[in-house]
């Protein structure tokens, strides 16, 4: 490979390089160069053709007509399909239940994470154990948490209505997933129950880095508890509470997997969100302008969320 | 902290841990206790319920539940899935698929990753940036495009469509995972297999990657559980039964116009998740410190 290399005549620019004479560093530094550039060009031919390309076609797709049901396909709409967003009664009901949600589980999710990594973070017998235990929802397909939600929210099968009808309180005939606001009760236990470990794990990790001399001093200062936690903890965490923020802000905006097992949007389209309404325009209405309209949205939220991330991680690096 | 009192005498360490020891003392901690109690029922008490649903009879699934307690503990579900249902195929199926995703992302990862740590290629930064934001890209945006994509280029309701479609999730995060576990290698060890003339992918293969396997094993098992969770590229891009995912043959499975049969579902819930929970009690350690570097880049 050396040898190949060698042979490789250095053109253009490289040229001012070769007049000094022999193997000089400039040469050697193309070569890396080269090297470097051979080294990720698969992995980003890759990631551009499924990530990139598909972004542009529904670029162009939300700007044409592209309804499979309606040929012919591939007229210049204009705005249309973005107006249609507004002027359905689709798209600002979903937009409307995504955004709630997300800011209910979310919310939810990191405080009681926040408790169970502060819980996890003391000394005690069997952590490891209490650890891998708590960790597990996390680790189990979507899938998995959705049909298990299911089963326990099953009028019959389900261990919410056995344990209220034995402890004689009350909604204990509810058919959960039959009304619109005991649907997104079940559907947000499901997602609570599989993604506050994620936030727990990624806060636990915040606190190890926590130097432990911190809290000594703030002892000999005579801080509470409260005040260790108010004025320590929580401002040192805070790089690790943005990005499990970002984070789950953007799965949460993206659910689909739990609403499309538990709910299908139902009952009516009262708990139907932005991903299963996109899922819906490209396999069902067979619509691709106005499916990639709302897939572009869902894009700009996502990058607004993650650009915000971005930003917040270059502060928090330079400050 | 306590160095002082050990020294002076006994007296005083004995009094500050009697002292430590009241009622409140108690309280707190019986508190404290009752509260990781309450995380670990919460977590796995699901997962009970799940087991022995899956091991009633249709007879007990009809009459509802009546008790906390399993009633004729039986494993026929379990057989029901395997044979009247055919689960065992969309399982192998979901292994075969998370399997090569698994090792076509640690190759490409490897090899991007190495150039990004150890070479001085320009636009490192946007390179960086790009691949973060593509940690961000929503997934039901690409599905639309792709499903387009492959069903003009025959690769719809295929294994390498989906694979490919796969990568999605695993790409990113393995791209951060394997330059950083690069970054930590000293130099010096590949200088001296350069220097005695290895050309420089041989290193990469020989050298490096020994040493980086822990973090290989990480990213793989983390590309792994990303790909083993998919449901919404299955469910657009695999259209015929025999080629299912588990996680979408499960959505199928026990269901006819009458009665949700819980006991096949949940029989195969038990299935796809025991696997995953095998490897959270053996891998935990590896699992978190990836997800958490690769969260914290």
């Amino acid at each position: 490979m050396t040898a190949s290399d060698q042979s490789v005549a250095p053109a253009g620019p490289r040229s001012r390089d070769q007049r000094r004479g022999g193997r000089h560093p400039g040469d050697l530094i193309s070569q890396e160069r080269r090297f470097g550039y051979l080294m990720i060009a698969p992995l980003l031919i890759v990631l551009l053709l499924i990530t990139a390309y598909p972004l542009g076609y529904n670029i162009w797709n939300s700007f044409h007509k592209v309804d499979y049901l309606l040929p012919p396909l591939g007229a210049f709409a204009g705005f249309a399909n973005y107006g249609k967003l507004f002027s359905d009664d689709q798209f600002v009901p979903a937009l409307i239940h995504t955004l709630g949600f997300t800011v209910v589980s979310v919310s939810i999710e990191t405080v009681i994470g926040l408790a169970l990594a502060v819980a996890l973070n003391k000394a005690f017998r069997g952590r490891g154990l209490v650890r891998a235990a708590v960790f597990i929802p996390w680790a189990v397909p979507t899938v998995v948490s959705a049909e298990l939600w299911r089963t326990m929210f099953d009028p019959q099968q389900g261990f919410v209505n056995f344990i209220l009808t034995k402890l004689h309180l009350p909604l204990a005939s509810t058919t959960w997933l039959d009304s619109t606001w005991t649907a997104w009760a079940a559907i947000l236990v499901a997602d609570a129950w599989r993604n506050t470990p994620f936030i727990a794990i990624v806060l636990l990790a915040g606190l190890q880095i926590i130097p432990n001399d911190v809290y000594e001093a703030a002892k000999i200062d005579g801080a509470n508890a409260w005040q260790t936690f108010r004025r320590i903890t929580l401002p040192l965490l805070k790089p690790a509470l943005m990005v499990a923020l970002i984070f789950r802000t953007i799965q949460s905006f993206l659910i689909f997997d739990v609403v499309y097992i538990m709910t299908s949007g139902g009952p009516g389209t009262s708990t139907d969100v932005l991903a299963y309404l996109n899922w819906r325009a490209f396999f069902t209405l067979f619509d691709y302008g106005y499916g990639g309209a709302v897939s572009v949205a869902l894009v700009v939220v996502a990058l607004v969320i993650g650009g915000i991330y971005v930003r917040v991680f270059r502060v928090e690096q330079t400050a | 902290m306590t160095a002082p009192a050990a020294t002076a005498s006994s007296r005083p360490v004995a009094r500050r841990v009697t002292r430590g020891r009241t009622p409140a003392h108690y309280l707190r901690r019986s508190g404290f206790y009752l509260l990781i109690a309450i995380f670990i029922v919460v977590s796995l008490f699901p997962f009970y319920w799940i087991v022995i649903t899956s091991l009633k009879t249709p007879q007990e699934i009809a009459a509802g539940t009546t008790s906390l307690l399993p009633g004729h503990i039986t494993f026929s579900n379990y057989v029901d899935d395997f044979t009247q249902q055919d689960f065992l195929r969309p399982l192998l199926n979901s292994v075969l698929i998370a399997g090569c995703t698994t090792i076509i992302t640690i190759v490409l990862a490897t090899l991007c990753g190495y150039g990004l740590s150890r070479t001085n290629i320009r636009g490192k930064p946007v390179f960086l940036g790009f691949i973060l934001v593509a940690n961000f890209f929503p997934i039901i945006a690409m599905v639309g495009p792709l499903f387009t994509v492959y069903r003009r280029i025959g690769l719809l309701d295929t294994y390498p469509g989906i694979v490919i479609a796969d990568l999605i999730y695993t790409l990113p995060l393995a791209t951060f995972l394997m330059s950083s576990y690069f970054s930590q290698i000293p130099r010096s060890l590949e200088e001296a297999a350069l220097v005695d003339g290895s050309t420089r992918l041989r290193t990469v293969r020989k050298i490096v990657l020994p040493v980086a396997l822990p973090g290989v094993f990480t990213t793989a098992i983390l590309a792994f559980m990303l790909t083993w969770n998919d449901f919404l590229l299955s469910l657009s891009f695999l259209t015929s039964p025999s080629r299912y995912t588990a996680t979408v043959a499960i959505v199928s499975l026990g269901q006819s116009p009458y009665q949700t049969y819980y006991n096949l579902i949940d029989a195969a819930v038990v299935i796809i998740s025991l696997p995953i929970a095998l490897l959270v009690l053996f891998a935990q350690r590896r699992i978190i410190s990836g997800l958490t570097a690769g969260s914290f880049r």
